[in-house]
């Protein structure tokens, strides 16, 4: 359970990056977050696990406060977040698995992982993880010789082993082909449904949004301006969003394009 | 109202007058330059002595190549590896903190690796030699002296490239780790080493290179390898004998910079 | 596929050194790299520093008593004994002229000796293999080396210094400047052979305009490698500042060596600065 109370981020030149957000997160929801770019997803995001600190307001991961928390605290409330990036974000030198297993390190003494003991139930989540994700052939290839989905299917295999209870992903697909952004929000969406991880996720394609997400979240101007069920974000509620009609290249489907009709190309 | 004449008017080039300025301080420069040289003419027995030389050098005095008493071509230039090997590995070893310390994104300020920076640019304009005539005080001649200025001296030079390696990280990795709950330490092992340690690697070789051209000079001033025996060949003309240790020298940085990079090509 | 295995994980290759005893997984999971490879250089490195250890006598007892001696040196250098700089400005001002001289004659040296060099210039691979293969040679001779016997041809004096700069320098740079032609932009060298230039003039308007700004970059490199040097060659007697080092050394006045060292230090940083700057507005 996420919520958050009344977050405002000003930044130093007086622009607001957040204006007073207020949103509770349900354990087990799909949400998708939209917005123009700069509209403040990222920096929503990055504020509920504390990658960006706000000014004002206070948001608190199942109970405990994350704005507070300081030092061993923050880390092990960090622990349970974890956090997929539209670069990936491995170690590209480094083997798949050790990649995966740099989830686990928040559990272990400093000491511990420095030499490289990750204890034999470490090893099995990590390959666990993997399997849940298909993608455990390539465990020891490194991780700059797969392609951008398999890249990112490892990211999710680190958050997997990592035993994160929310997944927070900061626009997963946006380097990705259409196919390649399907298979990797269809194991987000299943790992969703399995596993009930809270799963928030920053999105560029509207209709993306609409399949995948149970709840959709629209942020202009750093301020929430719509939060509801998929089923109420039609294509007015949108363009609310957006403060203008919405562009073809926000869908991933041009195909629904000329379905509409009424889309601006 | 349109001129009726095809002349072309062309802006004329602004003459740039620094670039005068500068020509003729260079020209100021080098007249003082070559004022200052006293060339009194080639003495003459300037020829006489190249053509040793050169004789000496074609043919060389082979017997040193191994004598079984010791002190020949072959241990000093063992000496001279062991130094250059030695001395580069514990420069790449120490000066791992230091790059840390002078790397801007590493430092919490930036006054912190200003301070980094400076003291490895101290050390890296302090001639080597000087810290082995420094060091020959310290542990008295012999390779041990060499092995430490070579070090220290490496630690100036490595320390400034390993922190440009360090500057140029991509963070996405370490944003990730500290996304997972990771501390600092781990964040460091995991996510910033793996990525600085080719190009350390890489660098560290490069430096071998140089230090073993470095090594063979240290004997010149006691430092031990291959330079005394030269400095003494030298003195005493005995030009077949700087003919074979020439030889040597060449030979073996020759081979250590295939092997080198060789290794260096792998590693990328 | 290859590498695989229906096997139990046995070992987690990089991470992890129990074996693994999970029940039977059938999931097709890779065999873990072999570690060989990895314990064979490690091995290897650690002989390597083992003998070179044993060669040098290196002992780290001799450096922790050796200590005081350091301290005491160091106190003696301290402070330094500022009124020798007058009688060693003379020696700095030539160092800076070998450096000067030295640096110049290589870099014109180095112009056709590049060019010689560079494999997309020449029209045979017989001409540019023997040609790197010679410049190489003239880098792998250390410069105190050639002052050396530039001393020992020349006598005394700042000469044998300059050549064997300017040997240096040829090398230095040359080596610099062919491995930039090679990365030349063809475009205008194809434009201009079709009009019919021949080599020599392909070389001053093609080649030239595109690498002037690079070479005198690397000229300013090398003079900056330069003045180091030349700071030093004076302890074979090839002129410079460097002479003085014997002589204070010599009669155990640290407190003037220091004033020499740090004199070194100055100039050499001031040249660094001006140099670097001048690189970067060139570039």
């Amino acid at each position: 359970m996420i919520e958050l109370h009344n977050v405002t981020k000003t930044y130093a030149n007086g622009t607001k990056g957040l204006d007073n957000i207020n949103l509770k997160f349900k354990e087990g929801e799909f949400i998708a977050v939209v917005g123009l770019s700069g509209a403040g997803k990222s920096t929503l995001l990055r504020s509920i696990n504390r990658l960006h600190d706000i000014s004002e307001g206070e948001i608190l991961i199942n109970g405990s406060s994350i704005t507070k928390a300081q030092g061993k605290r923050l880390r092990m409330i960090r622990r349970d977040i974890g956090m997929i990036f539209q670069s990936f974000n491995l170690v590209k030198r480094s083997s798949v698995l050790r990649n995966v297993l740099a989830g686990r390190v928040g559990y272990h003494s400093t000491m511990r992982t420095i030499l490289g003991r990750f204890p034999k139930e470490d090893i099995e989540l990590a390959f666990g993880a993997l399997d849940r994700v298909n993608i455990s052939e390539k465990a020891y290839s490194r991780a700059d010789q797969l392609s951008g989905g398999q890249q990112q299917r490892v990211a999710i295999a680190r958050v997997l082993a990592q035993e994160a209870k929310i997944i927070l992903a900061d626009e997963p697909v946006a380097s990705l082909d259409p196919l390649t952004t399907k298979q990797v929000m269809d194991d987000l969406k299943r790992i969703n449904q399995e596993l009930g991880i809270t799963t928030i996720v920053n999105l560029h394609f509207i209709d993306l949004a609409r399949e995948y997400a149970t709840r959709i979240v629209g942020l202009r101007a750093g301020e929430v301006v719509f939060d509801g069920p998929v089923e109420e974000a039609t294509d007015d509620r949108f363009a609310e969003i957006y403060g203008r009609p919405i562009l073809a290249d926000e869908l991933l489907d041009k195909q629904a394009v000329h379905e509409q009709g009424e889309v601006v190309v | 109202m349109m001129k009726n004449e095809t002349s072309r008017i062309r802006p004329k080039p602004r003459k740039n007058p620094l670039r005068w300025v500068i020509v003729l301080l260079l020209i100021l420069v080098y007249v003082w330059a070559l004022a200052g040289v006293p060339f009194t003419g080639f003495k003459e027995t300037a020829g006489q002595i190249m053509k040793a030389i050169v004789a000496g050098i074609f043919s060389p005095d082979w017997a040193f190549v191994y004598l079984p008493e010791g002190e020949d071509l072959l241990r000093g230039l063992l000496d001279t590896l062991a130094i250059s090997v030695l001395g580069t590995v514990i420069s790449a070893v120490l000066c791992i903190p230091f790059a840390f310390w002078s790397a801007r994104n590493m430092s919490g300020h930036r006054s912190i690796s200003g301070a980094g920076k400076m003291v490895l640019s101290f050390i890296r304009t302090f001639p080597e030699i000087i810290m082995a005539l420094l060091f020959i005080k310290a542990v008295g001649p012999g390779s041990f002296a060499g092995v430490l200025a070579l070090g220290l001296h490496s630690i100036g030079m490595l320390g400034k490239l390993y922190a440009d390696e360090v500057e140029n990280i991509d963070y996405g990795p370490s944003e990730a780790l500290l996304a997972s709950g990771a501390n600092r330490m781990q964040q460091l092992w995991f996510a910033i080493l793996p990525q600085v340690m080719p190009g350390f690697l890489n660098y560290t070789l490069y430096r071998f290179e140089i230090n073993v051209r470095s090594a063979t000079i240290l004997g010149v001033i006691g430092a031990g390898g291959i330079g005394t025996p030269l400095i003494f060949a030298l003195s005493t003309r005995n030009w077949p004998r700087v003919g074979i240790i020439l030889l040597g020298i060449i030979v073996m940085i020759t081979i250590i910079d295939l092997i080198s990079g060789y290794i260096r090509k792998k590693l990328v | 596929m290859k590498g695989q295995s229906n096997v139990p994980l046995q070992n987690a290759g990089g991470v992890g050194k129990e074996p693994g005893s999970s029940p039977a997984q059938v999931v097709n999971r890779p065999k873990p790299p072999g570690r060989t490879k990895h314990l064979l250089t490690l091995v290897i490195i650690l002989l390597l520093l083992w003998a070179s250890a044993k060669q040098t006598d290196a002992s780290f007892t001799e450096l922790f008593e050796g200590f005081p001696n350091m301290l005491d040196l160091l106190r003696e250098m301290f402070p330094p004994r500022w009124s020798y700089f007058d009688n060693i400005v003379q020696g700095m001002l030539e160092t800076i002229r070998m450096a000067l001289i030295g640096t110049t004659i290589g870099a014109i040296i180095a112009i056709p000796i590049s060019i010689i060099c560079a494999g997309n210039l020449m029209p045979s691979r017989w001409i540019y293999y023997p040609a790197r293969f010679l410049l190489n040679l003239i880098r792998t001779v250390p410069d105190l080396l050639l002052a050396a016997l530039f001393v020992a041809v020349f006598g005394l004096g700042p000469i044998p210094g300059i050549l064997a700069l300017a040997v240096f320098s040829v090398g230095l740079i040359a080596k610099l400047t062919y491995e930039t032609l090679e990365t030349i932009d063809q475009g205008p060298l194809e434009a201009m052979t079709a009009v019919g230039m021949n080599r020599i003039q392909l070389i001053v308007y093609g080649v030239v305009p595109q690498l002037a700004a690079q070479f005198t970059s690397y000229v300013l490199y090398a003079f900056e490698i330069n003045i180091r040097a030349a700071a030093i060659l004076g302890l074979v007697g090839a002129g410079g500042i460097g002479l003085y080092y014997e002589a204070t050394l010599g009669f155990l006045e640290y407190d003037k060596t220091s004033v020499i060292i740090l004199f070194t230090l100055v100039i050499v940083l001031i040249i660094d600065y001006v140099s670097t700057k001048l690189r970067e507005k060139l570039l």
